[in-house]
């Protein structure tokens, strides 16, 4: 194998892939990006783990991102500990982890083989899908801490946040509908074959009695379990909605399987015939794959996320003696001592001890700059700390901060969950119900001239054949294609039941800071004297001091590697930073502040017009240029905007300040354009829209976005890790895909009219079905072709039909 | 013909043992994650001693 992949003259690591940007470090030949990537592949290489590689290229974790592995203490706390493991005795224990970096066959490799590196564990096993990874160990041996460190050095760092703490132990409900369907399965295989005979009716076994009354008894056994167990859900859902006086589509379904039972027994204990059991255990198991196909979700994603999931589990504090410990937060008090280090989240609300310090509040105000905080002053809860390590003061605990209040809203009270819009099939099967029930007892009035039998006969015959199993079937048979569809391009849906929304949206309301612009993103240009690279390291060793968003996309643009130590910083807010490096003096900053140092200078002004904010650089008083700092759409941004603008109402909601409006007056309104937003407004905004009306679709990406993202008809959060944390919501977008976002709405719209068409066709079969019904004529073959053919027919035009639709759209179909 | 009625009672039993094999698979956890096993049977590494003595039973049986 090649061990050093070289992609036009720029090498990449050997453990993650990413380009080493000139800083090589290498090893037995291989480069790495990093000290961290090497250390990994020492590890690995010293306890024969090279299979890692081998079995894709570059699998592993870039340490340029993550943080430092030394915060783990809090794990040797007992409370703590009990807390998180799943199950425990005295020698045992078994606990599973969250972790977003499993992302290939490698990983689940190396993570399978955890034994090897640490010899207290003595299983390891990976769940893909849902990130997980299970791990039992001897306590004796090794313990919670060195396992977490263990993984966190090799690249894998597990989530450990306060809700897992309090999680509930997972349900098996999607194991119990595997039961019954396996029940119902296997009724409807064998009564089919029992029943075989009655199909080729000139069979002499029909005219045996014995043999008929053997199948017949044993068709009734075999249905029992498949009435009693699998079809159990319907029949409680119906009787539930009629005895609050609602019908609902069980209702119908529930009176033909009870039907189908009834007239079966009765007509094989009379003697009269062989009875509908293969139609009743088919019905039954065509509509059980159908609530399979409906349950299905995402498990790896998190749509139902707090402000518990966002606080780290647990932060650093300081004692009487200021030493350090670790203290997991959901037993921080009052007046606690703590100390917060660069990029790290303040916990609850505190006073600052230190003499000043940065908070960025981005994730939680939609605010883009980082606020300044001197002593004294409070800092709340879910604050970023850019800059040194400082120490504050709690003043409140963790569930009365600031941020935190946001949760006692009505919208995010469980109880009075917002009515939901009933569903297509809810809607139309009261009518279908009552007009099922009009045929059969009209039919039967009619057939009572005859004789009672023959009225009995084919009122039970319509509500058998009337039994709306297509219908049922055809909405979760689009949508689950659908919401498959969706996921493979990048939008995750929580759950099909929502899609309705979604299609039926007419307002759409959009974030800016992280939404439409990408914050830590920016398009810098400089125009002027051409720089050289002497100088660009000048400058990106002053902006480098400088916390100043501006400062900071200038420093990551100009990308010098010669640092050198700067002098005489000094900082004027609002006009900019002057300073000495290696002799120089350095001016950055606004055009006023520049022009005032060099008054012999002739300046020139930018003369191009947009969105962008102008950074003037000087050296020793020569005036050089200045950089054009644009903030960064996200691609396809304004296109997409132009398409909603003349579909919907669009609306702008921001925590920020106003700076920015004139770059957004081309893509939205004027009225439309709301800054300086609180978390709290943005919710009340979205309930004002819908007091009018309007069905909103919410697209936001932060803390500050939670209230109005779960206010709103349908929430999207948007991320550009679908494994990172996300407020609560109703699907969960890519940022990347935002773009296509008009394609998702017009295939959310394409499916409910492919739904619509399938009731159509469901119609007909019953309506066919009906003919037979009524003329007397109903028999166990014909419902026995009837039932499944309908139900099959189903489920491959909705499947086909959504797939061809999608394809047409240009979303992708398969992976 | 009679001979159809145990005909019909050995099919049925085979029938239940494979219910019974269904429930147990399920009740097992086989059917919570069907992808990783499908992974997982591709890497060809030799059992270790410690897999062996494990009490706390495994969840996944194909390996």
């Amino acid at each position: 194998m090649n061990s050093e992949v070289v992609t036009a003259n720029s090498v990449v690591c050997y453990h993650c892939g990413n380009d080493c940007n000139g800083e090589v470090v290498h090893l037995h030949d291989k480069p790495f990006c990093c000290s961290g990537c090497k250390m990994v592949f020492q590890i690995l290489d010293d306890n024969e783990l090279n299979t890692y590689y081998s079995l894709e290229d570059q699998p592993g974790i870039s340490f340029k991102t993550s943080g430092s592995a030394s915060k783990f203490d809090y794990l040797n706390d007992p409370q703590v500990r009990d807390r998180l493991v799943d199950f425990k005795n005295d020698t045992f224990v078994s606990v599973s982890f969250y972790i977003p970096n499993i992302h290939c066959t490698s990983c689940i490799w190396l993570l399978e083989n955890l034994f090897k590196l640490d010899s207290g564990i003595i299983k390891s096993s990976v769940n893909f899908l849902k990130r997980e990874l299970s791990i039992s160990y001897e306590e004796d041996k090794t313990s919670l801490r060195s396992i977490v460190k263990l993984l966190a050095s090799i690249g894998y760092e597990p989530e450990l946040r306060l809700e897992k703490l309090d999680a509930q132990a997972p349900s098996h409900t999607n194991r119990k509908l595997w039961l019954k369907l396996g029940v119902a399965g296997f009724a409807f295989g064998n009564i089919m074959l029992f029943s075989f005979p009655e199909y080729l009716s000139g069979s002499s076994l029909n005219t045996q009695g014995s043999f008929y009354l053997f199948f017949g008894i044993l068709n009734i056994i075999l249905a029992i379990p498949v009435l009693l167990y699998s079809s159990s859900d319907y029949l409680k859902s119906a009787w539930a909605a009629v005895r609050q006086g609602n019908i609902n589509l069980d209702v119908p379904i529930s009176i033909g399987i009870l039907s189908l039972f009834t007239r079966s027994v009765y007509e094989i204990t009379a003697g009269i015939g062989a009875g509908y059991m293969d139609s009743l255990t088919g019905l039954v198991f065509f509509l059980l794959i159908g609530r399979l196909v409906q349950q299905k979700t995402y498990e790896r994603l998190s749509f139902d996320r707090d402000y518990k999931s966002y606080l780290p589990i647990s932060v650093t504090s300081l004692d009487e003696n200021d030493e350090e410990h670790s203290k997991s937060i959901d037993q921080l008090k009052e007046g606690t001592r703590i100390v917060i280090r660069n990029n790290e989240l303040v916990p609850a609300d505190s006073v600052l001890l230190s003499e000043h310090t940065f908070v960025d509040y981005s994730f939680i105000t939609g605010e883009s700059e980082p606020v300044e905080v001197q002593e004294g002053e409070t800092v709340y809860a879910g604050g970023k700390l850019v800059g040194a390590a400082t120490e504050m003061r709690t003043v409140k605990e963790v569930s009365n901060s600031y941020l935190t209040k946001l949760w006692n809203d009505s919208a995010f009270d469980e109880s009075s969950e917002k009515l939901t819009v009933s569903s297509l099939a809810d809607r139309i099967s009261p009518h279908f119900t009552l007009g099922v029930l009009a045929i059969a007892i009209n039919a039967g009035i009619l057939w009572w001239t005859v004789s009672t039998e023959m009225a009995l006969t084919v009122f039970t015959a319509v509500l058998i054949i009337a039994c709306p199993c297509a219908l049922a079937l055809s909405t979760p048979f689009t949508l689950g294609s659908a919401l498959n569809i969706f996921a493979r391009n990048g939008f995750f849906i929580k759950g099909i039941d929502v899609i309705e929304r979604l299609a039926n949206t007419t307002a759409i309301v959009f974030d800016k800071t992280g939404t439409l612009t990408k914050a830590d993103h920016a398009d810098v240009s400089f125009q002027g004297e051409a720089l050289s690279d002497y100088e660009r390291g000048l400058i990106q060793s002053v902006c480098k001091q400088s916390v100043h968003p501006l400062s900071r996309k200038i420093a990551d643009h100009v990308n010098s590697s010669s640092p050198r130590k700067v002098e005489n910083y000094e900082e004027k807010v609002n006009k900019g930073i002057s300073a000495t490096v290696d002799g120089k003096q350095l001016l950055i900053g606004s055009t006023d502040f520049i022009s005032a140092y060099c008054e012999n200078e002739p300046m020139q002004r930018s003369t191009s017009k947009g969105d962008f904010s102008v950074v003037h650089i000087a050296i020793d008083g020569h005036w050089k240029g200045w950089f054009e700092v644009a903030n960064h759409y996200r691609t396809g941004i304004k296109k997409l905007l132009d398409s909603f603008r003349n579909r919907f109402s669009t609306f702008l909601l921001s925590g920020d300040n106003d700076a920015q409006k004139n770059q957004f007056t081309d893509y939205f309104n004027e009225p439309s354009l709301r800054f300086n937003q609180t978390p709290q407004q943005k919710l009340n905004f979205i309930k004002e829209l819908q007091e009018n009306n309007q069905r909103v679709v919410m697209i936001g990406d932060g803390l500050n976005d939670a209230g109005a993202l779960k206010q709103s008809d349908f929430g999207i959060a948007l991320t550009d890790n679908v494994s990172s944390f996300t407020p609560a919501c109703d699907a969960i977008i890519d940022g990347s895909k935002l773009q296509r976002m008009d394609t998702f709405i017009n295939f959310s719209q394409v499916s409910i009219t492919i739904i619509k068409l399938s009731f159509g066709l469901s119609l007909i079969y019953n309506i066919v079905g009906l003919g037979f019904a009524v003329s007397g004529q109903l028999s166990p073959l014909v419902a026995a072709i009837l039932m499944p053919l309908s139900s099959i027919s189903i489920m491959i035009f909705t499947t086909c039909s959504t797939h061809y639709a999608a394809k047409k759209m240009g979303l992708q179909i398969w992976k | 013909m009679e001979v159809i009625f145990i005909l019909i009672g050995c099919s049925l039993l085979v029938a239940l043992l494979f219910l019974g094999l269904f429930f147990w698979s399920v009740r097992n956890g086989q059917y919570d994650d069907p992808h990783t096993p499908a992974i997982r049977i591709l890497f060809d590494n030799k059992k270790s001693d410690t897999e062996n003595n494990t009490t706390n039973p495994p969840k996944n049986t194909n390996d």
